[in-house]
């Protein structure tokens, strides 16, 4: 670490400096502020590309898209709507949530104050790598492993004691919303109680001991002081969560069955914004019009996401900023 | 006197008895909850090493995928794809994610540094088959399908990634060193090259690792824009070529079983490296940890 430093002693002041040096800072400026500015760029050109690609579609349908249930490659003139999958991303990504919110709160309580500390480093690992399994494999065991289980065993059950709701009803499938909604649970979970654990561990030891003082159960410390402190840090952990959830697309394309039709249970086929592009993309190009909705349904789900990712990270943001981070 | 009502007290009554179950209770919940977690990746695993293995052979890396109706053959030339893809990728990602942490951290007024920040995590939230269908409309309708291009949606993947990490470990190097450095009258550029960024590698390396494992994975931005392969092994990436995700993903769609062998195969084999890239970032992080506390 030394050698550099002694090696450029001789050019001390700024006055007398090299050439090379003047050149050198101006260049390394140079070329990190370019690359700045074409990562913004980027974002630009995204935005406009993706609207510019749905162009068409947005010029012959408008905004009824949205609230149009129909999506029929046949029909002349073509007609498609975006109901069906707006419902799906939202039952699908909605229900995860329910389940995975309080799971990931749970697991994130667990590794920050109940597990003992070799069991902690390891769980904690465990958890993470689940989060680096890529979507395809979760897919794929979700289609061939976990969608016969749905079938033979969950739906069954299922249908036997809450038969009499509309969501646990007719005749069960490998595929459909059910898996759909257990994969993207697994795939919620591992992101929002990493953010958790963390969120957790900035609580002052001194307010935690303050609590246990007064008398207080462990449960009713976190009640008190943990949750209470973090909350808006929770909220941001589990939108960041959701964030993955709307945007998976190919996990739910092997295992949601892929009908653009709304039914109501549970049991049956259904599609989202994003698994319908990636299950109707590659044929889409022998319609005229396909290929544009489906870039209509990647700008309504682009302006879902941003606004779902990025105020969960200027929360985040927030919350470092309070912490002094 | 009064001995009794003290007594009370220090002896469990009823309500602190419920309190104390309500606390064990939810203890055992969580406890649960994140057992319960660990189970599913042990399940997950455990499904592909089980599936996986009698489809591993040394034809699966020595042959490439047979054509339709064929028995046999291997994925050679998915590897060889999936290969080609993530290194290129890097390749573009890597030393612009360094150049935009570098001026953030080193350069920019703190204003126009929250600008690129945000602009990053703007990147970050996209979802992956939106940056797919954007490289679409952007480059496959004017130049066809490639591996390059392909991989140069990858990078926008890892573009955020590498440089948020980057950027977090810059924020550790102490400013006393950078303060040495220009005591001792180095120039900022030689400072930045030669005393800041050689503390950082670990870090920098870390992030990338981690990029890699990610896109590794990635199949949403290939289903755009690098699926016409033929099932030849190629280094050309002037043309599309076929790669780990994707086959897996096209296999699990069709109903012959010996292509479902193959596709766990080929998940066996992502999956043994991403987690021994995310493992080996993981034990990069901790040992650049323990260097900086040290400082």
């Amino acid at each position: 670490m030394d050698a550099p430093v002694s090696e450029v002693l001789p050019g001390a002041l700024a006055s007398r400096r090299s050439w090379r040096d003047k050149i050198g800072d101006k260049t390394l400026y140079g070329i990190s502020a370019v690359a700045s500015l074409v990562s913004l760029f980027l974002i630009g050109l995204l935005i406009y590309k993706v609207f510019e690609g749905a162009w068409p579609s947005i010029q012959t349908f408008g905004l009824p898209f949205i609230w149009n249930q129909v999506w029929n490659e046949n029909a002349t003139p073509e007609e498609y709507g975006a109901l069906s999958l707006i419902y799906g991303t939202a039952i699908t990504s909605g229900i995860a949530l329910v389940f995975a919110a309080p799971l990931s709160i749970a697991i994130g309580l667990y590794l920050s104050e109940l597990a003992p500390g070799g069991v902690r480093g390891i769980v904690g690992a465990l958890i993470e790598m689940l989060a680096a399994i890529p979507s395809v494999i979760i897919g794929l065991w979700g289609i061939l492993v976990l969608g016969p289980f749905v079938q033979n065993h969950l739906e069954p059950f299922l249908s036997s004691f809450l038969g009499w709701t509309p969501f646990f009803r007719g005749s069960e499938h490998t595929g459909g919303l059910l898996p759909a909604m257990i994969v993207l649970t697994i795939m919620i979970i591992p992101i929002s109680s990493a953010v958790c654990r963390e969120l957790f561990l900035t609580v002052p030891v001194d307010l935690k001991e303050g609590a246990y003082g007064l008398g207080l159960t462990r449960w009713e410390m976190v009640r008190g002081v943990i949750l209470p402190y973090t909350r808006g840090g929770v909220v941001a952990a589990i939108l960041l969560g959701l964030g993955r959830a709307l945007g998976e697309a190919i996990a739910v394309t092997q295992v949601i069955g892929n009908q653009n039709v709304i039914h109501v249970s549970w049991f049956d086929f259904g599609n989202t914004l994003a698994s319908n592009i990636a299950n109707k993309f590659q044929g889409a190009s022998y319609y005229s019009l396909e290929p544009s909705a489906l870039f209509y349904c990647a700008a309504i789900l682009l302006i879902f996401a941003l606004i779902v990712n990025v105020s969960a990270q200027v929360i985040v943001r927030r919350f470092e900023l309070k912490q002094g981070r | 006197m009064s001995a009794e009502p003290q007594a009370g007290l220090l002896l469990a009554s009823g309500r602190v008895k419920r309190r104390k179950r309500v606390n064990r209770l939810v203890e055992f919940g969580a406890t649960l909850a994140s057992f319960a977690a660990v189970g599913v990746l042990a399940l997950m695993i455990g499904s592909v090493v089980v599936k996986a293995l009698p489809a591993l052979n040394w034809d699966l890396f020595t042959k490439n995928q047979a054509t339709f109706g064929e028995a046999g053959g291997g994925i050679q030339n998915a590897l060889v794809g999936s290969a080609l893809l993530v290194g290129l990728a890097a390749v573009m990602a890597l030393p612009i994610g360094v150049l935009i942490a570098i001026y953030v951290s080193e350069f920019a007024p703190p204003k126009i540094g929250v600008v690129v920040r945000t602009g990053l995590d703007v990147l970050n939230g996209v979802p992956s088959i939106v940056i797919g269908i954007f490289v679409y409309g952007l480059l496959v309708l004017r130049f066809k399908q490639s591996a390059l291009i392909a991989s140069f949606a990858l990078a926008i993947i890892m573009l955020p990634l590498i440089s948020r990490s980057a950027q977090e470990v810059l924020k550790l190097v102490p400013n006393s060193l950078r303060e040495a450095s220009h005591a001792l009258g180095v120039s900022k550029w030689r400072t930045v090259i030669q005393v800041v960024l050689p503390t950082t590698l670990g870090g920098i390396a870390t992030g990338a690792t981690l990029a890699v494992a990610r896109a590794a994975g990635e199949t949403a931005p290939i289903i755009f824009t690098t699926t016409l392969f033929t099932n030849t092994t190629s280094f050309d990436p002037r043309h599309p070529v076929n790669s780990i995700p994707f086959m897996i993903f096209f296999n699990s769609e069709s109903p012959d079983p010996h292509l479902h062998e193959q596709a766990w195969a080929g998940a066996f084999i992502l999956i043994v490296f991403v987690l021994t890239t995310s493992l080996t970032a993981r034990y990069l992080l901790h040992r650049g940890a323990k260097k900086l506390q040290s400082r």
